[in-house]
């Protein structure tokens, strides 16, 4: 059967989604990343709960125990809020809502993340509120 | 004409009018019920974070709120969702290589991936109790 498509829609390679498979592929990758990371992250809350706030501070500016806290909580960010995104599109029929959640979806994954980024950075480089 | 003529076979009806709770249809609302459940968790990391930024004071009220039997029911809870989570997510990577589709093996995996979060959550748990984290 002939295609109806024009070559310049066939060449940009998006349907009625008007997207390609980014978000697809960064759900999958930025998985494969949060196993080694929230295996990780368990661990170290284990480690964590054992100590004091000096302790904290201590285990936070290990420059490993940083980068891998950041990471954490980068990629899970991003992971949830692509995985809220999917749910927000699947269960909320409104436009109106469905645009007004997916808005205060990226919002608060990104504020979230921010937050912790910041002040995880705070204590790693500047050790703590002293 | 939405009468099926006599000597039609009849027609499938839509899975939307056949669905039942299954292990495999249970996991898969209970992947984005958990994943959803991890969200809250992130803003308790967020909170963890600004509180260890904020001093001794606050790191110390805070970690006192995590570490009430509220604040455990709810860790605890995350714990599982996080197991959950993981080994259901590992059945998706194993389903986007094209393996594992077989009823048989998603039923299998499917409580796999139950039993793997109640064991390691427990598993956790007794290793925090058993090195002094509780």
């Amino acid at each position: 059967m002939a295609s109806y498509r024009t070559p310049l829609g066939r060449a940009r390679g998006m349907g009625a989604a008007k997207q390609g498979v980014g978000h697809f592929i960064g759900q999958r990758v930025s998985a494969a990343a949060l196993i080694f990371l929230v295996l990780w992250g368990v661990f170290s809350a284990l480690t964590l709960a054992r100590g004091d706030y000096d302790a904290a501070v201590a285990w936070l500016r290990h420059p490993l125990n940083a980068t891998l806290l950041a990471l954490t909580i980068g990629v899970g960010s991003y992971h949830m809020q692509l995985g809220m995104r999917v749910i927000v599109e699947d269960y909320i029929a409104k436009p109106l809502n469905k645009t007004l959640l997916l808005i205060l979806n990226v919002f608060v994954a990104w504020g979230a993340g921010a937050l912790a980024l910041v002040s995880l950075l705070k204590v790693a480089v500047g050790g703590g509120a002293y | 004409m939405a009468e099926a003529a006599p000597g039609v076979r009849e027609r499938p009806l839509s899975p939307y009018m056949i669905w039942r709770w299954h292990v495999t249809m249970a996991a898969s609302i209970l992947h984005r019920a958990t994943g959803s459940a991890l969200y809250g968790g992130m803003l308790i990391l967020a909170g963890w974070a600004v509180a260890l930024a904020s001093g001794k004071g606050a790191y110390d009220t805070y970690m006192g709120l995590l570490g009430s039997i509220p604040g455990k029911v709810v860790l605890f809870g995350l714990t599982v969702c996080i197991f959950f989570h993981l080994a259901n997510g590992v059945r998706h990577l194993t389903w986007d290589m094209g393996k594992g589709f077989e009823p048989r093996t998603a039923n299998l995996t499917a409580v796999v991936a139950y039993a793997f979060a109640v064991v390691a959550a427990v598993a956790v748990w007794a290793l925090a109790a058993a090195t002094g984290a509780l």
